[in-house]
């Protein structure tokens, strides 16, 4: 997504390059998890998992349906009591702290916004519970509908709101106490898919505008990569892989964490060679035997099997052979294309009979467009387009 | 192109066979209500303007049509005069609406807290626990009664257990008073409040109250704020389901309450069959019924908010 599309919405936006206190050893985590481990009677659903997370950051935990993603969440906000390990917030041990006086607000992925009463009632809510004066409510309420602009809809009935109105009620409702940590349950689930669009630049703006550490649970992996300044792959109660979304998306660790993300073709290869002083890797595909090289940190054996990634949009399709150096090539027939308007998804077999798909912009208009099914074609892309992955 | 109109015409068709299928379900029981209660009313309300004569049937005609007739009509508002006129009515009917307000209140916080905890029981166990208050309708009501009479009577088994425990030295009167009434109210009526309490409280979404503790409400507080007040409708339901029947409820006063708990049924019962004395009687029953829909048409207004 273009970063820069934030700024056609009117608030503050959040510079473009984001601070990055992962990387600054001296920095102190807002939140640390500690070998963090749920049990529901045989079943664990969330398994010695570790993390820090940074003050002021937007972080995503990312994984399919029954990962322990939402487990998680619930314990931080208090709802489910750890079986094991510890979670420190802002250097409080959150042990013995009862949902309610955990300096949390969470917003609910059904947004849980209360039926029996109006707007502004349960946006005040928070605050009538912490016995502040009446007047202090009303204006903090006040600024509040400013903010997430439901002015007009103070005295409404949440079954009188649309989606998009109730997932900003409960969106204010938890902003309103200031709370040191926002959590947010599948917050853009429930949205169509141009409100979903909008109102994620307006949360990364919100967050940055208000300092809060916010952390997103999501099953949706476009999402986590527009949102998140960094982002958690979870699977099977475990982290796979903890980084920034370009990491995640560009440097997968295993074929699990490459496949969750988008779609990439896997290669099945033999190390050749490998220097991991000068992050440099070469190999040969199974069947074919085509020579590729790779950049890589890890050593490998001579003989060893690694799997070789390249994602669909990095794989330059053409009529003639290209010629270049660095550049790994093969040649296909054309078994399928779909034509997407923007770009093509092309899914080519290549002469060993293994189906490669490419994925192209249409630069041109589509007359220009020459491939037609089973036409002959080379595949080629950069050597530093491949992943080498062991697992 | 002819295919195409039939399709059409069948589309249109269609609501209207569900149309009329749709008016015969709803239709029957309203004929059949309307025929087996509101026919029966409307001769009760009949009698009630009429006077009591010794004859077959005990009461005067309400049309007089013969030629030499004084008045054709001859309704009278006596017999609703005379239920103002005797202090006994008013007695009877006080007592009926505070016995029914009390057991209502008692059903509602004993059956409230066993509702809930229902709903929130696990799937098999929430199953075995509903049996369970279904269970006692599987026996005679009447049966039930006069088991309480075993229970509570002087030689009943909790006097001779209190007694054999030497907590007390004679027996304790309990049958026959205004306690064992409430006793036997609340033991029938109590599965008529916690079903539909049940059912409100098991829908609940428990994100809601989540979502409260969330926001910094304890225990006790997301209760007062979110479970009480979404649970309204139950409420409702649930007091009337026992507050109507147990107003008119004559079997369980006859039998487990003293001679001075009047409650309307008996005063009813007396009136008819005793005194024989069927206009009154009717305007008792026209009064009561009177007093028991008020708070169904209170209960339909609070439904359609």
């Amino acid at each position: 997504m273009n970063r820069d599309d934030r700024m056609t919405t009117q608030r503050s936006t959040k510079p473009y390059v984001a601070a990055t206190p992962w990387l600054d050893p001296k920095a102190v985590p807002f939140i640390q998890i500690k070998n963090l481990s749920k049990q529901f009677d045989k079943f664990t659903a969330v398994d010695k998992v570790n993390l820090d997370i940074y003050q002021g950051e937007l972080f995503t935990i990312l994984g399919g349906s029954g990962c322990g993603k939402s487990t998680l969440l619930r314990m931080l906000a208090g709802f489910e009591e750890p079986s094991a390990g510890q979670i420190i917030i802002d250097g409080v041990d959150m042990a013995n702290i009862p949902a309610y006086d955990r300096p949390i607000n969470m917003m609910f992925q059904s947004y849980a916004v209360f039926p029996h009463m109006t707007v502004e009632q349960n946006i005040g809510y928070g605050l009538k519970k912490d016995n502040l004066p009446k007047a202090e409510i009303a204006t903090r309420v006040k600024e509040m509908l400013d903010l997430v602009q439901l002015g007009d809809l103070a005295a409404r009935k949440p079954h009188h709101l649309s989606g998009g109105q109730r997932q900003r009620v409960a969106l204010a409702r938890a902003l309103i106490k200031q709370p040191k940590v926002l959590l947010l349950d599948e917050p853009l689930a429930a949205l169509d898919k141009k409100l979903r669009e909008q109102t994620q630049f307006e949360l990364i703006n919100l967050q940055y505008e208000l300092g809060i550490t916010f952390v997103v649970v999501t099953h949706d992996q476009e999402e986590a990569m527009t949102l998140s300044d960094r982002l958690a792959v979870m699977n099977t109660g475990k982290f796979i892989q903890t980084g920034t979304p370009t990491q995640v998306y560009e440097s997968p660790i295993n074929r699990f964490v490459a496949d969750f993300f988008g779609t990439i073709n896997f290669f099945n290869a033999t190390v050749i060679s490998s220097d991991p002083a000068a992050k440099k890797l070469s190999a040969k595909l199974e069947k074919t035997g085509t020579k590729l090289d790779a950049n890589s940190e890890t050593a490998f054996a001579e003989g060893a099997e690694v799997t070789i990634a390249v994602r669909p949009e990095k794989i330059i399709i053409s009529q003639k052979r290209p010629d270049g150096d660095h550049i790994t090539i093969t040649k296909g027939t054309v078994e399928d294309l779909a034509y997407y308007g923007n770009r093509s998804l092309y899914r080519i077999r290549s002469q060993s009979g293994r189906i490669i798909q490419v994925s192209a912009q249409n630069y041109q208009r589509s007359e220009a467009l020459t491939l037609e099914w089973d036409d002959e074609v080379f595949l080629s892309w950069d050597s530093s387009c491949n992943v080498v992955l062991s697992e | 192109m002819n295919k195409a109109k039939q399709t059409i015409k069948k589309l249109y068709q269609q609501p209207l066979a569900d149309k009329i299928w749709r008016n015969f379900v709803i239709g029957v029981p309203y004929f059949w209500l309307l025929l087996f209660f509101l026919a029966p009313f409307a001769i009760v309300l009949k009698i009630s303007f009429a006077t009591p004569i010794v004859a077959l049937p005990p009461f005067t005609p309400l049309l007089d049509l013969s030629a030499n007739a004084d008045h054709w009509l001859l309704a009278t508002w006596d017999n609703y005069r005379f239920l103002t006129e005797d202090n006994l009515y008013w007695i009877s009917y006080f007592k009926s609406i505070k016995i029914a307000a009390i057991s209502t209140f008692i059903c509602l916080l004993i059956g409230y807290p066993m509702a809930y905890g229902i709903a929130r029981a696990t799937a098999t166990t929430r199953n075995i626990l509903l049996m369970l208050v279904i269970l006692p309708f599987w026996t005679s009501f009447l049966l039930r009664v006069y088991a309480w009479m075993g229970l509570l009577g002087k030689n009943g088994i909790v006097n001779s257990l209190l007694f054999n425990l030497g907590l007390i030295n004679a027996p304790l009167q309990m049958l026959y008073t205004d306690i064992a009434v409430y006793l036997g109210i609340v033991y029938t009526y109590i599965p008529f409040m916690i079903l539909p309490l049940y059912a409100t409280l098991e829908k609940m979404d428990t994100s809601l109250h989540d979502a409260a503790a969330d926001l910094g409400a304890k225990p006790w507080q997301t209760f007062i704020d979110v479970t009480l007040p979404l649970s309204k409708p139950g409420i409702i339901a649930g007091s009337l389901l026992v507050f109507i029947p147990a107003i008119g409820e004559y079997v369980i006063p006859a039998l487990l309450g003293g001679i001075d708990s009047l409650m309307i049924g008996r005063t009813l019962y007396d009136e008819f069959f005793v005194n024989r004395d069927w206009p009154l009687a009717a305007a008792v029953a026209t009064l009561l019924l009177v007093i028991v829909v008020i708070p169904i048409m209170l209960f339909q207004r609070s439904q359609q908010e």
